[in-house]
């Protein structure tokens, strides 16, 4: 089980899933769900968006414990899934059909 | 400079494509990296430069200088450096460097400095078997290659004014870098026109923004404020209203809590006095200014604090690979740094759109079903971009005899 800081026990069903370490890992998992379960995803996230990064927030980024790391990549998780909600209506970007876009170099945390 | 039609063939062509190797990637000066590649001696990366029928080895030497050589060793012509798979990249750190085939040892200097048995050798200079240098120079942390024997400008006057007033924005700051790269099938040019114009964004976009800034944008045509253009380079800026200045249904829910999207972090760091080469044209409100420097490179700095790199490698007439990257300030806590992660993604899903438009444009071009398009005077640089290519291929023509 991925670990979440205490106070955000309510998103844990999402933890295993969505505490996903890189850009490529996060795109695959929006790319490979169903509206159903990206919009459950997001519905869970976006009331708690902005108590996620004031948590993280007290955090150095050099120096996060590994709960509030999971924390940060379950915030970037929500930032990737707010396409396919906000403006998509589908997992994918219109007409993207064979076009990719890989990410081979990010920032950790 | 011809309003019209803007050339085809230079798109769809394989005769073309292999005089712009010759006449423009051997000759022009060529991005290959930033300083910040290379932190210590030692560090090195390398490029395959399929355009221009080369790889290199880039790197810093003793001195503290980046030095670049031919990837290629002096004894039987293996590859020096490549892990695995001898067509791809490959960077890291070395003393020297070792061709995996006899052992031969070169400096961070190029010098041939050891030969495996070299006594069975008959009178082998190793002076004279270094690596081969290629012309290499470093402007605004930028590095730059020249693979014409004699290079016909300094990088400083190949730049000229337009680019190197950009001296003194701080590039070397900004070392939180996102890398994204795709294969894109179709010719390079047609991803560069895509983004020296602005006409194509309230449409091709129109879903991506909010249904209230798309309007507004197709309304006042979006239209950029300021081209400009010097020698083989292009300049575009934008106005800035940004999304979040309209109200609050201009944009999405999810930028409102990370404070990121497409126009970058909605706290601008503090940057101190832009050089002048910024914003030339004063645009008031400011968005982005997008210099194109010639043949395949692009910088574009945006008011919000950051900037991006593109870079456009030919592969073949109807391929090419395009580099993105996106550079910040270090973010400094976890609020910055989930605006750098908004405005990263945003910027890919702007970039898949424009992407795939792009393969059906080759397809269709490929057709030869129709010959002539018309340009508005938004897509001033696309006529200029053709054209500068145009000029640099004849010019190599008519000087090697091939035109009269």
């Amino acid at each position: 089980m991925t670990p979440l800081p205490a106070e955000f026990a309510d998103l844990e069903a999402f933890a295993d899933k969505w505490c996903l370490a890189s850009e490529p890992e996060r795109y695959t998992a929006r790319l490979s769900s169903s509206m159903h379960d990206l919009q459950a995803f997001y519905d869970a996230m976006e009331p708690r968006a902005a108590a996620a990064i004031d948590y993280c927030d007290r955090y150095p980024l050099d120096g996060m414990p590994e709960a509030v790391v999971n924390l940060m990549h379950l915030i970037y998780s929500f930032v990737n899934v707010s396409f396919p909600v906000e403006v998509w209506l589908q997992p994918r970007v219109p007409d993207s059909g064979s076009a990719y876009f890989t990410c081979f170099l990010e920032p950790t945390p | 400079m011809p309003r019209l039609p803007k050339p085809t063939d230079d798109s769809i062509s394989p005769d073309f494509y292999e005089l712009e190797r010759e006449a423009i990637f051997k000759r022009a000066w060529l991005n290959v990296g930033r300083v910040e590649q290379l932190r210590k001696t030692g560090s090195y990366f390398t490029k395959n430069l399929n355009v221009a029928n080369a790889s290199i080895i880039v790197v810093r030497d003793r001195d503290g200088e980046v030095r670049a050589f031919h990837n290629v060793c002096r004894h039987r012509g293996n590859k020096l450096v490549w892990n695995d798979f001898p067509r791809e990249d490959t960077e890291g750190f070395a003393r020297q460097f070792v061709c995996k085939y006899h052992g031969w040892r070169y400096g961070l200097d190029g010098t041939l400095n050891y030969v495996q048995q070299e006594s069975e050798f008959f009178n082998l200079d190793k002076g004279c078997h270094g690596l081969v240098p290629v012309h290499c120079e470093v402007w605004a942390g930028f590095i730059f290659v020249n693979l014409a024997k004699e290079p016909e400008q300094s990088l400083r006057d190949f730049l000229g004014p337009m680019i190197t007033a950009l001296e003194g924005y701080p590039f070397e700051q900004m070392t939180e870098r996102f890398g994204y790269r795709t294969e894109v099938h179709a010719n390079w040019k047609l991803f560069m026109d895509a983004f020296a114009e602005f006409y194509h964004a309230p449409v091709l976009h129109a879903k991506q923004s909010r249904e209230r800034y798309a309007a507004a944008g197709q309304k006042l045509g979006f239209e950029a404020p300021y081209y400009r253009i010097e020698g083989p380079h292009r300049l575009v800026s934008t106005a800035g209203v940004r999304n979040w200045e309209i109200g609050e249904d201009a944009v999405k829910s999810s930028e409102v809590l990370t404070r990121g999207g497409l126009f970058g972090p909605w706290d601008k760091p503090e940057l101190g006095d832009m050089p002048p080469g910024v914003n030339p044209g004063r645009c008031s409100p400011w968005g982005l200014d997008s210099f194109q420097v010639f043949p395949n490179f692009v910088i574009l700095i945006w008011s919000q604090g950051w900037y991006l790199t593109y870079h456009y490698w030919p592969t073949s007439y109807n391929t090419h690979v395009f580099d993105g990257n996106v550079y910040f300030l270090p973010a400094r806590n976890a609020r910055e740094r989930v605006a750098h992660e908004m405005t990263a993604v945003t910027f890919k899903e702007f970039a898949l759109q424009d992407g795939n438009t792009l393969e059906a444009t080759q397809l269709a071009l490929e057709t030869r079903a129709v010959g002539r398009f018309h340009l508005n005077d938004q897509e001033v640089l696309l006529r200029h971009a053709h054209k500068v290519v145009a000029d640099w291929v004849d010019e190599y023509q008519i000087a090697n005899g091939e035109r009269g």
